[in-house]
């Protein structure tokens, strides 16, 4: 019986819960033996001409060595630009150079003997800078009277415009029309970002806490113009991503420059409250839903408008439209379709890839047109949402902004999670309470996605798999688990495929000498194409180990069966004389047998699922209560259940956090007002119910896996089901529409302002 | 100053700068780094350790302070090398853990939780562990893990004590 689908515990945990994880603050490498600790100057203006930067009494400074600006990295180019498709003219120095454009951004750099002495002489940097207006709105960025780069010639990232037809709007019997905020939200890893670098000899050795160490080392390369032999990024255990430390920061980059001025190591690790305005946030979009129908509850055309906030720096950020426009029209049969983005830059933190990246948005979006849709033609938005849903025989299915779905039965979801949760007994509680009148009402939430993962291009990712002459194995892979447990997951690929026990596997990710290539952690892709490479490497293993055990056993390799229960090789029929893994490995030399793989998916996966939010709404003070969450999320077949909750429980949390606490917010000023995680009101666990978990497993025919994505879907379902019961609960009151994050404040002034 | 800490067992004597706050002794002093930074405004209890058989977020607390005192790290609650303590085991079986960097907090706490209230409801153990943060779990297999050992009876740090 295969080791596969069972709640196997985690490797990895002992560690982590004896002695604690080894992440980039604890390194004890010999390499880093004497590091120099990097302190970043950060600015605290969001906009302004740099007219000096005095450096000279921090150089005088206790226990300083260097202290730098950008005048000093004259001669180095700016940072690559995140994606290619960026404009160069919008491209970020490692150092603030000529302007500043957010608070936080690094103006000079502190290097000394201790952080506490780095700190110190930071304070006595002194940087002039001439104030220009801040540009925080859609408004002011595309009027353009004050503009972020001069020579581009106007606030504009990425232009993804394809224009708006009214007359189908024209045709339909209900049109309704909403504006929303996606608001910009911060990704809070419990580890900040940290790095350090070291030159040994001519080859640059980066460690750093990231989603992506081959895409860092691709980075570094570029900026120092070395080959690949010439960097070396290795990962130690990193606590948290969520998106953010996907790519290489300016504070990680330019650690090599540091350590090759002064012949030392160096390592910076950051406070929270720079991580809060220097590590990227996500989200970010004003959008504009209009949604059309007839009566019957039938919808004919959508069209979702917004304006994407990339930050003061176009990186992924500036993208997200693009994924949100991959997801438009989520899981309904719509005719008609129009999306129109433009993404701006603004004098704000840049904007990266955040839980979800895109796709949290556009269901956020659709999910919202359709309970206002449903609130016109007065039905219930869970049956209008049934009455639009893509049919389960449909698939493959292309939208009308050209995304093909793979697979799925959407209105099962919809009916389990409705069944899980009582619906009908719920409604029935809510016309109770209403009918009482009390202060504290029900609001009931649904929410029907669709999500794209592994995307949104075909994706790949490279396994390689060694059975050594001792009869364990080593599995190595391009991705990089920041908390996915890989390597308990992996491990149960290996031993399911060739039957060595999972103990004896061990798995090797995040070091770029000894994982030959790979793409990393994101965009929930990890199993579908790392899992499929392991999978599929263990498969190309065992064809040769066949062929050398035939030669010992004297037989055809044809009738030969591996044993896996066993981890022994046999003449079928004839169990009693087999070769251990052991035995054939050693045969085939001192490096045992190996094979490697570059898995590619022929396109990407779109995992489902529906949510149901209940809460209970104070109607005194604004007070939201998070009463239940019951969730179906199909990714699926499941490898590991334990850990697929997991990431589900996670997934649900944080979109959770975005319906109802979390905003990265900035005064007129631009001034960060949410810069720690005092006031920014991250998520805790008394503001959380248990979840309800329903499973449903709609294998894709993309992999051989049958897997798709599970990181992403829990925020995706739950940010709109918990908006939309908020919005539910205030129904009765004539409220039909509350952004999020649905604070008391802002429910409370919604009752009031009626 | 010198000052002299009984850290899981063994005496650490060292002369420090009065500045270093107790979370700075135990991972750079002690060399102890179960023990984790994740903010700067006692927020996230990533450093939560037992001072005098209480938690505390050592983030918050000057070593001088600590000066004379017991602390037990997450490095010093396993009864033995190669044995988990029941909070231990808990937070392993019920998959409380995800990236790691909030769990020998995360785990402190719930400790120390459960010496004060053996049989907890879930809503308690939500209010008992609000001041530690964690971005990876929801929070749930965190409460399931808590409740699982208060129901062994050894969830605290009887263990602790014992040794």
């Amino acid at each position: 019986m295969s080791i596969l689908g069972n709640r196997v515990l985690r490797t990895e945990d002992p560690t982590f819960l004896t002695v604690g994880g080894t992440y980039t603050a604890d390194l004890d490498d010999p390499l880093l033996a004497g590091a120099l600790h990097v302190t970043y100057v950060r600015s605290m203006v969001a906009h302004g001409v740099i007219t000096d930067i005095d450096l000279a009494e921090a150089r005088q400074s206790p226990g300083v060595v260097a202290a730098y600006s950008a005048e000093d990295l004259a001669d180095m180019p700016p940072l690559p630009l995140a994606v290619p498709l960026l404009d160069p003219r919008q491209g970020r120095p490692a150092l603030a150079t000529d302007k500043v454009r957010f608070v936080g951004e690094p103006l000079a750099v502190i290097v000394s003997e201790t952080p506490e002495a780095g700190a110190d002489a930071a304070e006595s940097v002194w940087a002039e800078i001439d104030f220009l207006p801040a540009v925080l709105t859609p408004e002011d960025a595309l009027a353009g009277d004050t503009l972020l780069f001069e020579d581009k010639g106007d606030n504009i990232s990425l232009d993804l415009s394809f224009g708006e037809d009214d007359d189908v709007f024209d045709a339909c019997e209900v049109v309704v029309e909403e504006q929303l905020h996606n608001q910009r939200v911060a990704g809070c890893p419990l580890e900040v970002r940290a790095a350090a670098a070291v030159w040994d000899g001519d080859r640059l050795v980066h460690f750093g806490s990231t989603q992506a160490p081959h895409g860092v080392k691709a980075t570094l390369q570029e900026w120092y113009g070395l080959d690949e032999t010439k960097v070396r990024v290795k990962t130690p255990d990193v606590g948290g991503g969520f998106g953010p430390k996907i790519g290489a920061y300016a504070e990680e980059v330019l650690l090599g420059w540091i350590a090759k001025q002064l012949g030392r190591p160096v390592r910076w690790v950051e406070t929270r409250s720079e991580n809060m305005v220097g590590m990227g946030h996500g989200r970010g979009q004003w959008q504009t839903v209009k949604i059309g129908g007839s009566r019957d509850g039938t919808v004919q055309a959508y069209r979702l408008n917004l304006v994407q906030d990339s930050g003061a720096y176009p990186a992924l950020g500036a993208f997200l439209s693009f994924m949100t426009r991959t997801m438009a029209s989520g899981v309904y049969d719509i005719p008609e379709v129009q999306f129109n983005a433009k993404s701006i830059v603004t004098n704000t933190t840049p904007t990266v890839a955040y839980r979800g990246a895109g796709r949290p948005e556009a269901t956020a979006a659709i999910e919202r047109a359709m309970d206002l849709f449903a609130a016109e033609v007065g039905m219930d938005p869970a049956e209008v949402r049934r009455a639009n849903l893509i049919p389960s025989d449909a698939f493959p299915f292309t939208t009308p902004t050209d995304t093909v779905y793979d697979v799925g039965d959407y209105e099962r979801s919809l009916d389990l999670v409705l069944d899980a949760a009582g619906y009908p007994e719920l409604r029935a509680d809510q016309a109770a309470r209403r009918a009482a009148g009390g202060p504290v009402q029900l609001g009931i939430g649904v929410s029907v996605y669709v999500e794209v993962t592994a995307g949104p291009q075909a994706g790949e990712e490279f396994g390689r798999v060694v059975v050594h002459p001792d009869g364990t194995a080593t599995a190595y892979t391009g991705a990089s688990s920041h908390g996915q447990g890989h390597d308990t997951s992996f491990a149960m690929l290996v031993t399911d495929a060739l039957g060595i026990p999972i103990e004896d596997v061990t798995i090797s990710h995040g070091d770029t000498d000894e994982v030959a290539r790979g793409v990393g952690t994101f965009g929930s892709r990890s199993l579908q194409l790392g899992g499929s490479a392991i999978h599929e490497a263990s498969g190309l293993v065992v064809d040769k180990a066949r062929e050398i055990a035939a030669e010992l056993l004297e037989a055809d390799p044809a009738d030969l069966v591996l044993d896996v229960a066993g981890g022994a090789f046999h003449v079928a029929g004839t169990p009693a004389v087999s070769r251990s893994w052991s035995e054939v490995a050693a045969a085939a030399g001192p490096d045992g047998i190996e094979a490697e793989t570059d898995f590619k998916s022929a396109s990407p996966t779109f995992p489902f699922g529906a949510h149901v939010a209940v809460v209970e709404v104070d109607t005194e003070t604004g007070l939201v209560r998070l009463v239940r969450m019951v969730t179906c999320d199909d990714a699926g077949t499941v490898l590991n259940p334990l850990i697929v909750e997991g990431q589900r429980h996670g997934g649900i949390a944080q979109g959770v956090a975005q319906a109802l606490y979390e905003h990265m917010q900035y005064d007129d000023e631009g001034n960060p007002v949410t810069g720690n995680l005092a006031d920014y009101t991250m998520i805790s666990s008394t503001e959380l119910p248990s979840f309800e978990l329903v499973t449903m497993e709609t294998p894709t025919p993309l992999n051989p896996l049958g897997a798709k994505g599970i990181g992403e879907s829990g925020t995706i379902g739950s940010t709109p089901a918990v908006q939309s019961a908020v919005c539910d609960a205030l129904s009765a009151l004539g409220i039909r529409h509350v952004d999020m994050p649905c604070t008391p404040e802002r429910v409370w002034e919604a009752i009031r302002s009626r | 100053m010198e000052i002299s800490i009984t850290v899981n067992g063994t005496e650490q004597r060292h002369d420090i700068e009065p500045r270093t706050l107790l979370v700075q002794f135990i991972r750079e002093v002690v060399g102890l780094t179960g023990t984790n930074i994740g903010c700067d405004t006692s927020s996230c209890g990533a450093c939560t350790l037992h001072l005098d058989g209480e938690s505390v977020k050592s983030c918050t607390v000057l070593a001088v302070q600590a000066d004379g005192g017991a602390i037990t790290t997450i490095e010093g609650l396993a009864p033995s090398d190669d044995e988990l303590h029941p909070m231990q085991e808990s937070f392993r079986e019920q998959h409380g853990l995800q990236c790691g960097f909030c769990t020998p907090g995360m785990v402190m706490a719930a400790t120390s939780l459960l010496d004060e209230n053996p049989d907890p409801s879930e809503a308690e153990v939500r209010e008992g562990l609000e001041g530690n943060l964690c971005r990876c779990t929801g929070y749930h297999n965190i409460v399931a893990a808590v409740l699982a050992a208060a129901k062994t009876g050894r969830g605290g740090t009887a263990v602790e004590v014992a040794q």
